[in-house]
């Protein structure tokens, strides 16, 4: 692996490598937010705004979940080994646009109620769906430091951080609930097939090294 | 399954604190004043404002409909109209799509010429109506009135039409007439929504006769003095001001009168969510979320306007109270 990319390097490689890379994705991934608020400020959400806020940070909570478990799939398959470097930071901004997202319901929603906002969670299990998928995210949010890797240990610190397979599950389980009461399911089914598809490569990909390395914990989840 | 919690125990508020009525009489008082600096004074100069169409400013998208401001009780909510965009821009009429977008921006092909209401079932006059004939059957009144959706939003629509007992009565039920369906368009030529299987389409709506009968019960024709956009149910819907908004159904074809009781479009689809009544309550929660607040659409203060109580039949109590005394509304729902 490291004497391959030693050689000339593809361009995408070359571009997760650069000093910049980071600051820039930084950067890039508040701009949905940037869009969203500039839409609240300039009155251009609709006629329903706070709806309109809550459900585009759940949007792009979603995104942002395609994007991470694409990662790993991308690299091996690419052999650009260099997306592993920026990880982290798209985790990150899944943690930050539920966060926003959790925020936004339950100030706009229910006006910062929090005995409403339990009342709420145990009546709607869409809501109760959503509350564990973030207290998952909190969890791996909460882990995502290097020192959290060296204090866990790599193994159990992997284990912890296979949960964001549990997430994209109930994440999606929570946007199929909420349409729900209108049987319109053309979006969730998108987001189910491509989350599905990121998890199925997953299973196939570990079985197909499981035969030559058991159950050996690799770097590559 | 209804969830009970301190917050929405089955108590009646005094229907005095239900009427806005500090906001209903500084409106009266606005319009006395009003009337008076027209020259106008005492009773007289209030009854010939009253009369006037002129509180609504029509936008001047659609040909005209005015109509005179209603003197029915309760027909003139003391609040803010909802601004015109949002009340023809963000609606659920599903034949068009279930995106609050979809009607206005797909309803555009909807044909409401020529149009026909069929009236049948058990009554001594039944026959189809042309829409000519019933925009002239009754004068037009100018209605204020409060809309709560039963996804936990409302609005203020000035609608114009005339009350529903008006066609009632021309069409004579036999005596053993109990209630009213109604049926609304289903053509999948205009239709886009139609492919959607989320309800069983035509759209079916039913009321009690005595509730189709209650002169709050509006037969719309149009909304800010102009005639019905296509995408609020054009050219003839139903109005229900203290129902949940999906019992007035939109783009109607067909009245019949029955003995028993109709089939409603989303009782069929949901039985355990959505019942006959569908009576705006704020006691008795929806399965899946609370009744008891409501976000105003255009609300001061936007984004981060604070979501208002629900009203007991959304603040039409004193008028429509009594045709559900003795009744469990927890059953009834």
């Amino acid at each position: 692996m490291a004497a391959a990319s030693r050689a000339v390097q593809p361009w995408p490689q070359r571009a997760l490598l650069h000093p910049a890379c980071k600051p820039l994705l930084g950067v890039l991934g508040l701009v949905p937010l940037a869009w969203l608020v500039w839409g609240a400020v300039a009155n251009q959400l609709g006629a329903n705004p706070a709806e309109a806020l809550i459900r585009g940070l759940g949007d792009w909570t979603l995104r942002a979940l395609v994007l991470v478990l694409l990662v790993t799939p991308l690299r091996v398959v690419s052999g650009w080994t260099a997306l592993a470097r920026v990880r982290r930071l798209i985790g990150l901004f899944v943690f930050f646009y539920g966060s926003l997202h959790l925020l936004a319901y339950a100030w706009l929603d229910m006006g910062w109620d929090i005995a409403e906002v339990l009342r709420d969670t145990a009546k709607r299990p869409f809501i109760l769906v959503g509350m564990l998928a973030w207290l998952l995210l909190l969890a791996l949010a909460a882990t995502s430091f290097n020192r959290a890797i060296r204090t866990l240990g790599a193994a159990r610190w992997q284990a912890l951080h296979r949960a964001v397979y549990a997430v994209a599950v109930l994440a999606v389980l929570h946007f199929f609930w909420m349409r729900a009461g209108k049987n319109d399911f053309a979006e969730v089914a998108v987001y189910a097939l491509v989350l599905g598809a990121l998890l199925a490569w997953r299973v196939v990909h570990r079985r197909a090294r499981g035969g030559s390395q058991g159950s050996s914990v690799s770097s590559r989840t | 399954m209804l969830i009970r919690t301190g917050r929405d125990g089955f108590q009646h508020p005094l229907s005095s604190e239900i009427t806005p009525r500090a906001a209903y009489q500084n409106r009266r008082q606005w319009l006395l004043s009003a009337a008076a600096a027209g020259g106008a004074l005492g009773w007289a100069g209030r009854e010939a404002f009253a009369q006037s169409p002129a509180v609504i400013k029509a936008p001047g998208r659609l040909a005209a409909l005015p109509g005179a401001a209603s003197r029915v009780p309760g027909a003139q909510a003391a609040e803010k109209p909802t601004a015109y965009a949002d009340v023809t821009g963000y609606n659920n009429f599903y034949e068009f799509g279930t995106d609050k977008t979809d009607p206005a921006a797909r309803a555009g092909r909807l044909k409401t010429r020529p149009w026909t209401v069929q009236v049948e079932g058990l009554v001594s006059k039944p026959g189809v109506y042309d829409i000519d004939a019933l925009l002239k059957l009754a004068p037009m009144e100018e209605r204020l009135y409060r809309l709560r959706c039963v996804e936990g939003w409302s609005m203020v629509v000035p609608w114009v039409g005339y009350s529903l007992a008006e066609l009632i009565r021309r069409v004579q039920p036999l005596g053993s007439a109990k209630f009213v369906e109604f049926v609304t368009l289903a053509d999948r030529a205009q239709m886009p929504g139609l492919s959607s299987r989320v309800l069983d389409w035509p759209y079916l709506e039913g009321l009690r006769l005595d509730e189709a009968n209650h002169p709050l019960t509006l037969l719309a024709f149009g909304l800010y003095g102009e005639v019905m956009p296509n995408q609020n149910g054009a050219p003839v819907r139903l109005v229900v001001p203290w129902k949940y908004g999906f019992k007035s159904g939109k783009s109607i074809v067909k009245i019949r009168f029955t003995e028993q009781q109709p089939r409603t479009s989303w009782n069929v689809a949901a039985p355990q969510e959505y019942g006959f009544y569908s009576n705006v309550n704020p006691q008795v929660a929806h399965p899946r979320w609370s009744q008891a607040t409501e976000r105003r659409i255009g609300d001061d203060g936007g984004l981060f306007a604070k979501r208002r109580p629900t009203l007991m039949f959304n603040g039409y109590e004193p008028q429509v109270g009594q045709l559900y005394a003795g009744m469990d509304l927890r059953t009834f729902y």
